[in-house]
């Protein structure tokens, strides 16, 4: 069975939490006991079906008090074909950063559209964030489709906006489907009010449609996150390099650099749970051992010799300022990329992300919460990266304060 | 690229959390309470060191209420394992600090853990405790980071958390704060349950159903009876075929009826369940619709 991890964005009213509600609910994956104590709720707190299914996924108390989403809320469910991870993310404007966090892992963008209201500047917000991050697949889900009486007309003219605003964004895979979230209609099972529709409801989309990891090169990248020393009699020289295959494969007897020293040397030992194995792929956790006594800790990157990634002191990245406070010009900063972290600065912000046109728009050097902006980074340690668009494990960074220790910003790397 | 199945992506995940608290923290504990989740944990944690030894020890807040078979596993886990197992028990933190014990019918101690728990933290100045809380258990929770920082007063902060993106876990912390870390968020119970069978984990006993005394409450839970527990005339006594879902305090963990002997049975049984796992067995979570964010903003798991 496979895993889809997918988000939700959309406007605060565009019913996102509803239709996860929707898609819980008619999967059957909710309890009676919280159905119950979603009827109760409902009673006192909820808007106006009968169960608020949005009630669903608005968990904290302060959340139910005001009736919006402030964070991003995982929930699980599983039908027959596959497993599901949903990030819930909230829609309001000051919580671009949440919509950052919760799509960072996914493969799949819903995007909801009002179909009474159309694109919005929001959507555009979404979907901008959606191609800066890379999302194979995205799917513009047109809700409310009840308030306008279910109208082809309607769905094909968002449709077309849509297409057209998209275009300068790069989104690899756009699908649309027309639902209602509170009626129930094209979610779980498929309309009867939209029989001009032939596509597929969204449940069944989610179950079939084929993930396409982001765009990875098939490139071998390994980052070192711990060093395995027993250090016991019959152990005595054990030295294992426990990490995650981030991308590509590797193998026994594999010429490696490991850098940022660039020292070379070959793949001695691959072990998975302690067994020896000849082959690793993506994502397995292993633990490797090189022939030579190299000089090798946390944070290092080992990478075959013919396939290197970039290393530098200075990169060009689009980062999401993500502190209440605002950048400092000349800050210090940490940077961390998987398990390496070094000092930086940012040394210079070359431009701002229009949010809206997705154009870079004149910098005057300030980047204040939820700005987007191209910068230039100077690291006081090599870093090994590549590209994020051809790697999103190797090409993604966050940046730390060095005082508060919050994560102020998030970036992918030219 | 050939797509894994999932229980292997979770694997992989857990361990990369795993080895990121060993990567980023001087000491580390891993809270273990004999149930099913903190057994993952170990097995898991088995995978990402060996052949090395745990960078971490684990820890247990004995509340005095636990189930015979549950400590007993616990204690030949550390044993067969060879780490190294630190007890500390809610009762010397009452006398010690001279609380109010629970009181009631069923008196929880619920409440009194978090007592010992943030004691035991700073005895060890613990900077990193790993445990086995799900994002699917409760709604709190769902939004919890996978590593979670609290303050010196162990609260955690809903509306301060740190943004967590694509594999990069921040576990920067000041002196005195620690990081909660939950290398299982993104399991269900359903998963756990598929990844104990497809690892062969051993596990306590009473997951597995056995005949055992119980009051049959007002409510239609089936509460053990136990000395703990304040049995009255009025109380119903039957005798019933149960098992545990979750293993928490005898005080306030009640059984279910089941005929699910091995884990087979039990998986079957979980896709059928129209119950979730703390609404069928939880009693201190019915309090409140809030009582879980509540008791996590005072520094409880």
């Amino acid at each position: 069975m496979q895993l889809l991890r997918f988000f939700t964005a959309g406007n605060v009213d565009d019913g996102k939490s509803t239709l996860i509600g929707r898609l819980l609910y008619d999967s059957n994956s909710i309890s009676t006991d919280i159905i119950e104590t979603l009827t109760r709720q409902s009673k006192t707190t909820g808007t106006n079906t009968e169960i608020d299914l949005a009630l669903l996924t608005d968990g904290l108390r302060a959340e139910r008090e005001q009736g919006i989403t402030i964070d991003v809320a995982y929930k699980y469910f599983s039908t027959d074909k596959r497993k599901f991870i949903i990030a819930d993310t909230p829609g309001h404007i000051q919580y671009t950063r949440n919509m950052f966090t919760g799509a960072s892992n996914a493969n799949l963008a819903i995007i909801l559209v009002d179909a009474r209201n159309g694109i919005t500047d929001q959507t555009k917000r979404h979907s901008i964030i959606s191609a800066i991050l890379g999302i194979p697949h995205v799917l513009v889900c047109i809700n409310k489709m009840d308030l306008v009486n279910y109208t082809e007309d309607k769905y094909k003219q968002i449709e077309s906006d849509y297409l057209t605003f998209a275009k300068q964004l790069n989104l690899k895979d756009i699908s649309f489907i027309p639902a209602s979230a509170l009626a129930g209609d094209n979610v779980v099972t498929k309309s009867a009010k939209m029989t001009w529709y032939k596509g597929k409801p969204l449940l069944e989309f989610l179950e079939t449609i084929e993930i396409t990891e982001a765009k990875q090169t098939d490139v071998s990248r390994f980052q070192v996150q711990y060093v395995i020393r027993p250090q016991t009699d019959e152990l005595h020289d054990y030295r294992g390099f426990a990490g995650r295959v981030v991308s590509g494969s590797y193998k026994k007897g594999q010429r490696v650099t490991v850098l940022p020293s660039g020292i070379e040397s070959t793949i001695d030992k691959l072990e998975v749970n302690q067994e020896e194995v000849e082959f690793a792929e993506t994502n397995t956790p292993i633990v490797l051992h090189l022939k030579d006594d190299v000089d090798i800790s946390r944070g290092n990157s080992i990478v075959p010799t013919e396939y290197l990634p970039r290393t530098e002191r200075e990169f060009t990245a689009t980062i999401c300022w993500m502190d209440n406070a605002s950048y400092i010009p000349g800050q210090k900063i940490l940077l961390q990329q998987n398990s390496f972290r070094t000092k930086a600065i940012v040394k210079e912000v070359i431009s701002k992300v229009d949010i809206h046109s997705f154009k870079a728009l004149d910098s005057d050097g300030t980047m204040n919460l939820n700005d987007i902006c191209k910068v230039l980074i100077k690291t006081a340690e090599p870093i090994s990266f590549d590209s994020y668009l051809d790697n999103r494990n190797s090409g993604s960074f966050i940046l730390i304060n060095e005082n508060t220790n919050n994560t102020i910003a998030a970036g992918t790397i030219d | 690229m050939k797509s894994k199945d999932y229980l292997d992506e979770l694997e992989a995940e857990a361990i990369y959390i795993l080895r990121e608290v060993a990567g980023q923290f001087d000491r580390p504990a891993l809270l273990f309470s004999g149930g099913k989740d903190s057994i993952c944990l170990v097995h898991l944690a088995l995978k990402a060191f060996r052949p090395g030894k745990f960078p971490f020890p684990l820890v247990h807040v004995d509340t005095g209420h636990n189930f015979e078979e549950a400590i007993t596993y616990r204690d030949n886990l550390a044993k067969k394992i060879d780490e190294k197992l630190i007890v500390r028990y809610v009762a010397d933190t009452i006398k010690a600090k001279k609380l109010q014990d629970g009181k009631g019918k069923f008196p929880s101690r619920n409440g009194l853990q978090t007592y010992t728990l943030l004691d035991v933290i700073e005895e060890f100045e613990f900077d990193a405790c790993i445990g086995g809380a799900r994002r699917d258990e409760e709604k709190a929770r769902a939004k919890e980071r996978i590593f979670s920082v609290r303050d010196e007063f162990g609260q955690w902060d809903p509306k301060m958390q740190r943004p967590e993106l694509w594999n990069i876990y921040n576990g920067k912390i000041n002196k005195g704060e620690n990081v909660r870390v939950f290398p299982i968020s993104n399991w269900t119970e359903l998963d756990v349950w598929n990844y104990i069978k497809r690892e062969n984990i051993e596990l306590p006993s009473i997951y597995f159903t056995h005949e055992r005394e119980c009051i049959l409450t007002e409510s239609g839970q089936l509460m053990n009876t136990n000395e703990f527990v304040t049995i009255e005339d009025k109380d119903v006594i039957v005798n019933r075929n149960v098992r545990y879902r979750t293993v928490g305090d005898m005080t306030c963990t009640a059984a279910i009826e089941s005929e699910a002997y091995t884990v087979d049975d039990i998986i079957s049984e979980l896709k059928e369940a129209k119950i979730s796992e703390r609404g069928a067995t939880r009693m201190d979570d019915r309090v409140s619709e809030a009582a879980m964010e509540d008791r996590k903003k005072g520094g409880y798991f």
